[in-house]
């Protein structure tokens, strides 16, 4: 056996080959989409309920009306009440998880294969037959004002409502799921029943199933269950495409400051409505924001972590969305260097979009470590059934996986930078804090960033 | 199912542990070290985490930092320390195993070659961020601290929290890192598994080119000590919430001791999600919670059979912990029912074959198997493991809850919205937090 050679490190043989998901699709006659996709490693199967349609088809008066209508989901169904329904999907081993995003509410369904025609059929339950009693409605709204006013202590989740409502003003995606006390107390359980019957519908929607089967077994299973599901009646409807009105032009709020007296850090936020989903230049964006910061070796945590010690970590995102999402790059940094750590992150941005655009070796870099990790996402069902579930939402086709790494491959250093001119703009960008005003107010002039606005939870 | 493995204990004392699992074209490489914060002293508390941070800063062979290497190869890796282990992983394309092990052994022989001042400074810092984070900025975030302090004695090693006392952290110093890393960092006090696309042979072969010119280093003297309250107590912490919460903590068996496995039983069947008896009678019926919880926290040397339950608006944290110890009481004399014991060990069941889903990672395979292999000595531990669920009984979980519960003394504490004293348990003490 050789010695080890520590004068330089080993250099990684190729990669080996890999299958991405085959995906099978069957239509039903009431409209929902079936996508089945076989997955050996362990007998776990997971299904998915992909409704378009989430917290951005809010009526704009009654924001959380969406998430409290999911929520209620599995609250009772079929007369039976929320703990029979719970003890039903406990003795299949199951995990039910009822998700909420902007664009979607997203119905889950792990369990074991064994009983996935049971989990199917409790799936199709709560979809098709919650009770939406009043009582219920009531109690679970109570929960959701006491969640609402428990979040008022922690401070990522103030930063985050603000940020939707600086960056996004009346759009669909200025407001959060759970939505504010006034919508939740405006809103009774006629509105939620209503909003049942035009949304849960299965035209429109995508049933996947990923199992330790073939896949026209695991097509034949979810018809036979959700072949009866028709869409009821409903006074209104609903407009699924909502989000896909323009994000208000300039933000309404360059620096914006939420206090928090005492506080041991600042939370803080900087960015601005960038791009949808179906940008051409998705593949570059996810280059640029690596580099930027998507991950640990990232400009951004290179240096206010690892330089600096501002923080334990730092991350950006193009939250890219069916309509306009957001740019967001987020950390929370000690009191004290608050204004070095706002001015610093500023910087990065600037300059990734100007003096310092990416080099070839980060771009080659942040290439490698997206496309050769990229199989590590389609290890469990649950993984494979979600990531087939955002091909189904954003309308992407079936190759998409494949196409994925030879795609990414073609993006050069150049075309990251332009990226990086295109999408951030710093005429655009709000900076938010939530802090100590007190003890960070004196410092923040020397931003340069302009007048900071006091701003507070509720609008 | 089964967790198939192949265990060889190299000359210099590491354990070696293989897993083949070829459905990804990626290895996961796992070491975990048996040194936690339990093996502090008090006065230099949050050192074992401090030096995690620090094995991510470089090595002697490659002191450029630990993660682009990897990263570049299109790894994923973190690490993690508790009371009673530090562990390390790394998941990996299969071409890149070598590129991994050679990482991960530089740093287990060759840390403080490449250890300055400055990255110790930068690294102090950053841990003390994630101290604001995750526990000074939380919502009840100092409430575990607060209960650790409480349930042990000042020298017992679960006394503090595994981020440490931030009074230590600033008074912590580069000289102890090379202490702690010759005392606890060494083949001897580590165990290695692999996971994933990789054939047995191969990979101990790998195994012994990369680790086995490592030298042995001392024998780590087990930490041993014993928990008990003399009396229950009462304590009270202001913070920046809006809801009152109650937390009771009494002291439990070991983790894979007898009654372990009872206990979560106990916890499940009390308190976890909503077929729970009080989710049902607190915040379904009543409506006096807005959520309750219970575990069973197993350690090595010890555990804490822990409720938490947030009051609902003008509820009386006093009514939420008559409910709690009245809810205990009953399960000690009637037991559960079949209906329960089926439900929890449905749940238990679907878990076990839950964990099998990933090769790596917290929670993967080859974690699990360094976790039994570090507790137990045996890496094969994962059926008797789920035995212990099969085997337990009404009567057991009864007899366990009357043992370490209900005829025990417990710590209870009132975490109150800044001012409002008045909302904790009666004659609860105000506790500092540092």
């Amino acid at each position: 056996m050789s010695a080890v050679d520590r004068s330089r490190l080993p250099v990684p043989g190729a990669d080996r080959p890999f299958r991405f998901p085959r995906i099978a699709r069957r239509m039903l006659p009431n409209g929902l989409e079936l996508r089945a996709v076989t997955h050996r490693a362990v007998p776990v199967a997971a299904v998915v309920l992909l409704v378009p349609g989430g917290s951005s088809v809010d009526p704009a008066d009654m924001h959380g009306l969406v998430s409290i209508t999911a929520g209620l989901l599995d609250e009772g169904s079929r007369g039976q009440s929320a703990l029979d329904v719970a003890d039903r999907v406990a003795r299949i081993g199951g995990e039910l998880d009822l998700d909420v995003g902007v664009d979607a509410v997203v119905v889950g369904m792990t369990t074991l294969d064994r009983f996935l025609d049971t989990g199917l059929a409790l799936v199709h339950e709560v979809v098709t037959e919650p009770n939406l009693a009043n009582d219920d409605f009531n109690r679970i709204r109570n929960l959701r004002l006491e969640r609402l006013s428990q979040l008022k202590d922690h401070a990522g989740a103030m930063a985050d409502r603000a940020f939707a409502r600086v960056l996004y003003g009346a759009h669909p995606y200025g407001h959060l799921s759970l939505g504010s006390e006034p919508s939740l107390n405006t809103m009774t359980v006629d509105h939620a029943r209503v909003l049942h019957g035009a949304m849960f519908t299965p035209s429109g929607s995508t049933l996947i199933v990923v199992g330790d089967r073939p896949e026209e077994e695991l097509l034949d299973a979810a018809a036979a269950v959700f072949d009866s599901w028709r869409a009821s009646a409903s006074p209104i409807t609903i407009n699924r495409e909502s989000a896909l009105a323009p994000p208000p032009a300039a933000p309404e709020v360059t620096l914006g400051v939420l206090s928090r007296p005492g506080a041991a850090q600042s939370e803080l936020r900087i960015g601005h409505a960038c791009a949808p989903r179906s940008t051409p230049d998705y593949h570059v964006l996810l280059l640029l924001n690596t580099i930027l910061g998507g991950d640990f070796v990232s400009r951004l945590n290179l240096n206010l972590r690892e330089q600096k010690g501002f923080t334990y970590g730092v991350r950006t995102g193009f939250n890219l969305r069916r309509g306009i999402g957001p740019f967001v790059m987020q950390t929370s940094v000690g009191t004290d260097v608050t204004a070095p750590a706002i001015h610093e992150a500023w910087r990065e941005i600037r300059d990734i979009a100007a003096s310092r655009p990416a080099t070839a070796d980060e771009v080659a870099l942040a290439f490698a470590s997206v496309s050769k990790g990229y199989p590590r996402g389609f290890e469990t069902a649950g993984q494979v059934a979600r990531s087939v579930a955002q091909l189904a939402l954003h309308g992407l086709p079936d190759s998409y996986f494949e196409q994925f790494v030879p795609r990414l491959s073609q993006v050069t250093a150049e075309d990251v930078a332009a990226a990086a001119r295109r999408y951030l703009d710093p005429a655009k960008m709000t900076t938010l804090i939530v802090g100590d005003l007190d003890k960070i107010v004196g410092s923040l002039p020397a931003l340069d960033l302009g007048q900071p606005q006091v701003l507070t939870i509720e609008p | 199912m089964k967790l198939d493995f192949e265990k060889r204990t190299l000359a210099n004392g590491l354990d070696v542990i293989v897993h083949e699992d070829h459905q990804l074209p990626m290895v996961a490489v796992n070491v975990w070290y048996h040194v936690g914060s339990k093996n502090e002293r008090s006065g230099s508390t949050g050192f074992a985490h401090l030096f995690e941070h620090l094995m991510f800063e470089g090595s002697e062979h490659h002191d450029h930092g630990y993660f682009p290497p990897l990263q570049r190869a299109g790894g994923l890796l973190n690490g993690s320390t508790s009371t009673d282990r530090t562990n390390y992983w790394e998941v990996v394309p299969t071409g890149a195993l070598d590129l991994a092990l050679w990482m991960e052994s530089d740093r287990m022989g060759y840390l403080l070659p490449a250890l300055t001042e400055k990255k110790f400074e930068n690294q102090r810092e950053v841990v003390i961020n994630e101290r604001r984070q995750n526990y000074e900025n939380r919502p009840y975030g100092l409430a575990g601290i607060a209960l650790s302090s409480a349930m042990f004695a000042p020298d017992h090693p679960y006394h503090w929290p595994t981020i440490g006392f931030t009074a230590d952290l600033r008074a912590a110093s580069i000289d102890q890192v090379r202490d702690f890393f010759q005392t606890y960092y060494h083949p001897a006090n580590a165990s290695l598994s692999l996971a994933g696309d990789l054939e047995t042979a191969q990979a101990f072969e790998l195994a012994e080119k990369y680790f086995g010119g490592l030298a042995p280093g001392p024998a780590v003297t087990p930490v041993s000590a014993t928990a008990a309250l003399s009396a229950s107590a009462s304590l009270l912490l202001e913070d920046r919430v809006e809801l009152p919460r109650v937390y009771v903590s009494w002291h439990s068996p070991a983790m894979f001791a007898p009654d372990d496995a009872e206990l979560d039983v106990a916890a499940d069947v009390l308190a976890h999600g909503k077929t729970s008896r009080l989710y049902k009678t607190l915040v379904y019926e009543k409506r006096v919670a807005t959520d309750v919880s219970a575990y069973q926290h197993s350690r090595e040397m010890s555990g804490v059979f822990q409720f938490a339950c947030t009051a609902a608006a003008g509820v009386s944290l006093s009514e939420l912990e008559v409910a709690i110890r009245a809810a205990v009481e009953h399960l000690a004399v009637e037991g559960v029912t079949d209906a329960e014991l089926e439900r929890a060990l449905a749940q238990t069941e679907a878990q076990f074959i839950y964990r099998l889903q990933t090769i790596g990672g917290f929670g993967g395979k080859s974690d699990q198997l360094n976790a039994y292999n570090t507790f137990v000595g045996d890496p094969g531990y994962f059926e008797r493991d789920r035995e212990r669920y099969v085997n337990v009984t009404s009567r057991g979980v009864a007899s366990a809850v009357k043992k370490w519960i209900v005829t025990a003394p417990s710590v209870s504490l009132s975490v109150v919205p800044r001012g409002r004293r008045e909302m904790a348990l009666a004659g609860a003490v105000e506790v500092n937090v540092s």
